[in-house]
């Protein structure tokens, strides 16, 4: 009787705090709403609104003709690769620029790598217009701006570089200050030269980094239209760049919204062969 | 002769990129027009960013949006990332998935996908628009820096906190808050740097006559307008300051703070 009282009352405060503690769990999930219908309205209804557009006519019948006249017409799609050649060449040299960078301040004693780190990306809270603006005054100034078709597709890319090299060291250096020492001391030990410990060890180790960072440099190279409008002296035009213009000048929201769709198709398409974006913390700069 | 030759390395980056400022910004103590002819050494620049209305006008408009955006994003954010780490079912991981989509998605495809749904709702362009695109932008990031906080925090101390008779808001503010706090913090300086330095949103967002410093410079880029650009040399070398005075005090407080765990 005793002990069944005693369980009673035990259930009894236990059903006395369950509501109280279940209340809690809720209150706090409850803060995710606000951000949650911030979310749906603002990023997930546009997506929906972009594909309503992409397949709908001006009079807002279902069609296919926003992709047919964009792939059947030869000045876009040669865009379209051109948009990609230098998204690829601008991640190629920023990988090949930065990595070293990454290694040698990866080497250094961890006070003066961090400081030097530091020197890297500091440029990037200058705003890049003005950044642009500067690299643009001293091409002038070498009288290498708007000379030819070579100089304009050149300089864009080092403006690109210039742009974004800050996001491909960030990545890299987090992930190669991570290598585990015991790794290349063991290599070492088991007789292996600094180039081979380099290509069986560090280079292996550091391919997230690589990644994040052609990730990082790659997609939003393809709608910096500001750099090439700044830089290509209005020869070149990358996808971002076409889009823009449907949404301005051109004013064909739909052809606009196709376009924008192409877009997120290749991003995808590069996402999922190089399964990036895993490592969501190295962007822009969120590890510091 | 290894070591000299990485360091000239990483002195050469360095070049390319300090550079392009260094020459802006030691044009800008002349009022030339063109960079790379000296006219004599004056303040006439620095002058302009106070003495005319519209560069002022600007600069304040530029830094009052990311401030603002900055801190409503901050708040935005922190709740939001509360709210996922702590919902383990289906609705946090719809909340943090459509979070990395807008982390992911090109710049210019949110802008135009913006620019849709206010002509949608009749508002069109306005600050409310400007406003809300900035923290489509921001909003992410502040809560991918707070989220790893959270994971570190003792769990155990929210419940010991309404063990003691705390209300969940009291336990909220006095336990769970002030352990994230760094996080907190560290995107809102984020977010502010990302409304700063944005160009493609704000111009998808914006009212026609609203400027920040992203569209005004790269309209005067793009139409030539050379009577507005020495001007924004002077603007570069002060932005320059401010950061490097920034990063210094920064890193003397890290230090402190090193020394301090140290001892």
């Amino acid at each position: 009787m005793n002990t069944q009282d005693k369980v009673i009352g035990r259930e009894k405060l236990i059903a006395e705090k369950a509501p109280k503690k279940s209340l809690f769990a809720f209150s706090r999930k409850q803060l995710g709403i606000p951000y949650g219908v911030f979310l749906a309205l603002f990023v997930i209804l546009p997506l929906f609104l972009i594909l309503y557009y992409a397949f709908t006519s001006k009079t807002g019948s279902f069609t296919f003709a926003n992709f047919i006249d964009f792939f059947s017409n030869p000045t876009s799609v040669s865009n379209l690769f051109l948009s990609l050649l230098i998204a690829f060449v601008t991640t190629a040299l920023c990988l090949l620029i930065a990595y070293p960078v990454a290694y040698i301040l990866s080497k250094m004693k961890a006070k003066r790598g961090t400081v030097l780190l530091l020197l890297f990306i500091m440029p990037m809270w200058i705003n890049f217009v003005l950044r642009a603006l500067a690299m643009k005054e001293v091409m002038t100034l070498m009288g290498i701006f708007a000379k030819d078709d070579f100089f304009n597709f050149f300089n864009t890319i080092v403006g690109m570089v210039y742009d974004f090299l800050p996001f491909m060291i960030m990545p890299l250096y987090t992930t190669l200050i991570k290598t585990d020492k015991s790794l290349l001391e063991a290599s070492y030990d088991l007789g292996a030269t600094k180039a081979q410990t380099f290509r069986k060890i560090t280079l292996p180790l550091s391919v997230p980094g690589i990644i994040s960072g052609a990730m990082m440099v790659f997609l939003p190279s393809m709608s910096a239209y500001v750099i090439s409008d700044t830089f290509g002296n209005g020869k070149i035009t990358i996808i971002g760049k076409l889009i823009e213009e449907q949404f301005g000048t051109g004013a064909n929201w739909n052809a606009g919204s196709a376009i924008a769709i192409v877009m997120l198709i290749v991003m995808f398409v590069t996402m999922l062969l190089t399964g990036g974006f895993k490592n969501e913390t190295n962007v822009r700069g969120t590890a510091l | 002769m290894k070591k000299f030759l990485s360091l000239f390395y990483i002195f050469l980056v360095l070049a390319f990129i300090y550079v392009p400022i260094l020459v802006l910004i030691v044009y800008s103590f002349t009022g030339s027009v063109i960079i790379g002819n000296w006219t004599g050494f004056s303040f006439e620049l620095y002058a302009k960013l106070f003495t005319e209305e519209r560069i002022r006008n600007m600069i304040i408009s530029t830094v009052l949006l990311a401030v603002g955006a900055g801190i409503l994003s901050t708040i935005l954010g922190t709740m939001g990332a509360i709210g996922i780490y702590y919902s383990k079912g289906k609705f946090g991981k719809i909340i943090k998935g459509s979070s990395s989509i807008s982390v992911i998605n090109a710049e210019i495809v949110t802008g135009i996908s913006l620019a849709l749904v206010f002509s949608l709702i009749t508002f069109g362009k306005t600050y409310f628009s400007l406003i809300i695109g900035h923290m489509v932008l921001c909003t992410p990031f502040v809560v991918l820096s707070v989220t790893p906080k959270l994971k570190q925090m003792d769990s155990s101390l929210y419940e010991a906190a309404l063990d003691l008779g705390a209300s969940p808001t009291k336990a909220l503010f006095k336990v769970v808050i002030p352990e994230i706090l760094p996080g907190i913090f560290s995107g809102f300086m984020l977010a502010i740097t990302l409304s700063l330095d944005d160009y493609i949103i704000t111009v998808f967002t914006k009212p026609e006559t609203f400027d920040t410093i992203s569209t005004y410079v790269y309209n005067a880029v793009k139409n030539q307008a050379k009577s507005e650009l020495p001007a924004l040399r002077a603007l570069s070398a002060v932005i320059f300051l401010i950061m490097v005075i920034v990063v210094v005090i920064m890193n003397i407080r890290a230090n402190k703070k090193v020394a301090k765990e140290a001892r």
